[in-house]
């Protein structure tokens, strides 16, 4: 891994993004060190899908910096994804493939070949516990599989920044802890965002917050500093996002 | 290399789909059709054609004309073949890993070319065997059959820049399929159309050119027009997405 403690995984400053008229994220900036876990919290349409497509490379910015370990996203974008991970909303399969062949191929998509891949292979395999359906078709796993399918494909080159656009949605609770816990122990070693709209998700897992509303950010701030003022994340986030819903339009 | 990564699973994807060997079923039953029946005629007519004094070879007369369909059936599948290539990216909604991927969007789309290419040569070589079986009884014009070999080649590049341009239009497979035969269509009869024989219109029609290279003649003028037509629909891709990136 490149960057050390005291080195930034990520730094946004002032991003900014339109779809035509609409403002669709305003002035976004974040600051994320090794072993962060950020919750990314916001009603639908919030902007929160959109920055973290920007945050990927997937959608260019308007105006502002992405800075991944140090290299800028938009002058050198090869270089600086390769420090990236990110599922989408929706897990990014081919229906076509068996979870090892899909697995292959997004390793192969990092560079990896040869032994490297077969090793970065059973040890993803291992960690999401997918050893077992190897063989099977991506297309008919359900939909808990699927979503571990999605996270082992965003973790299989072990990038410093891991983006995971709610990646407990559409899961059943066992499933949820599962994941949780796999956030938790992946968090030990990376830096990671996290989108959610399961509030006490977001207590369980993260130790950094910011809630989203109406494309601006409306709060940043750690946990632990709001456990200190007696804060509950919950009755913030109503207070901060209630009031006008006129933004309900989801963002894609 | 990362642009043979993408080949690699686009030609795992069109292979594990069962259309694709029906297609080339159906496409080696055509071929053989159209072959048979040709040599039919040329067993026929050999005797009045040795009275000629300069006669048409059995490639001329055999192996040319199967191209000829070969070119036809490959306007009618090419459209069902390259809608699949971005069209159900986007609906699956697995463009994001490759775009996300350190992986340019160069790479990504002639990676996805070369695989609809590597393809496509299947369609020459199971005419070259075809024609193999011929030099059991005779010899072949083996000048004529590689001008017709190069010619379908260039020809299906052209049909698979253009799908694959049409495919990053849209999110709907059916919609790029329809759309990429209604403009090969329009190619085609463009110079049907053209009635004056100088027209320019009649440079358009990629099978005027083709038909060039199926009468042996490697005319620069032509493999330059499919040359340009294929890597303008390329750079047309290439530069669709770049601005979807930026505007999306």
């Amino acid at each position: 891994m490149i960057s050390n403690n005291t080195d930034p995984v990520i730094e946004v400053t002032g991003l900014n993004r339109k779809f035509g008229q609409r403002v669709a994220v305003q002035d976004v900036s974040l600051k994320l060190y090794r072993g962060d876990i950020l919750g990314f919290l916001g009603p639908n349409g919030a902007g929160k899908s959109t920055t973290m497509r920007m945050l990927t490379g997937n959608l260019a910015p308007g105006s502002g910096n992405v800075r991944i370990c140090g290299i800028d996203l938009q002058d050198n974008p090869l270089e600086a994804k390769r420090h990236i991970g990110y599922l989408p909303e929706i897990p990014p399969l081919y229906k076509e493939l068996t979870v090892d062949e899909y697995l292959c191929f997004a390793a192969r998509l990092h560079g990896f070949t040869g032994s490297a891949l077969q090793i970065a292979l059973d040890e993803v395999k291992q960690q999401c516990e997918l050893t077992d359906v190897g063989k099977r078709l991506t297309g008919i796993l359900s939909k808990g599989y699927q979503q571990r399918v999605g996270i082992a494909q965003a973790i299989i080159h072990r990038p410093p920044l891991i983006i995971l656009d709610e990646p407990t949605a559409g899961l059943d609770p066992n499933q949820i802890q599962k994941v949780r816990t796999l956030i938790r122990e992946l968090g030990k070693t990376h830096t990671i965002i996290l989108s959610s709209h399961i509030l006490p998700e977001v207590e369980s897992v993260c130790n950094r917050v910011q809630i989203m509303h109406q494309s601006k950010l409306v709060l940043d701030d750690s946990l632990d500093n709001l456990k200190q003022q007696n804060m509950n994340l919950e009755n913030l986030f109503t207070q901060l996002t209630a009031g006008d819903i006129s933004a309900g339009e989801s963002v894609q | 290399m990362m642009l043979l990564t993408i080949t690699r699973k686009e030609l795992k994807l069109l292979f594990a789909s069962s259309l694709i060997w029906i297609f080339l079923a159906g496409m080696q039953l055509i071929l053989a059709w159209v072959f048979l029946g040709r040599l039919n005629t040329f067993l026929e007519i050999q005797s009045q054609l040795t009275q000629l004094a300069n006669p048409p070879g059995v490639t001329e007369v055999i192996i040319s004309p199967v191209f000829s369909v070969a070119s036809l059936v490959l306007l009618a599948v090419t459209p069902v073949l390259s809608m699949r290539l971005f069209a159900e990216e986007r609906r699956n909604h697995t463009l994001p890993l490759l775009i996300s991927a350190p992986i340019s969007i160069s790479a990504i789309v002639l990676g996805k070319f070369l695989a609809l290419m590597i393809f496509f040569c299947l369609v020459p070589l199971l005419i070259v065997i075809l024609a193999a079986s011929l030099l059991t009884g005779g010899i072949l014009d083996f000048g004529l059959l590689g001008s017709n070999v190069i010619g379908l080649i260039l020809l299906a590049s052209c049909f698979a820049a253009l799908g694959l341009y049409i495919s990053s239009l849209t999110s709907h497979p059916a919609v790029a399929a329809l759309g990429s035969l209604g403009v090969l269509l329009c190619l085609w009869v463009m110079d049907i159309m053209t009635i004056g024989p100088e027209s320019a219109t009649r440079h358009f029609s990629l099978f005027r050119h083709f038909e060039n290279f199926n009468i042996g003649l490697i005319d620069s003028f032509s493999l330059a027009f499919f040359l340009l037509f294929t890597i303008i629909f390329l750079v047309l891709t290439i530069r669709h997405l770049e601005n979807e990136r930026l505007h999306g």
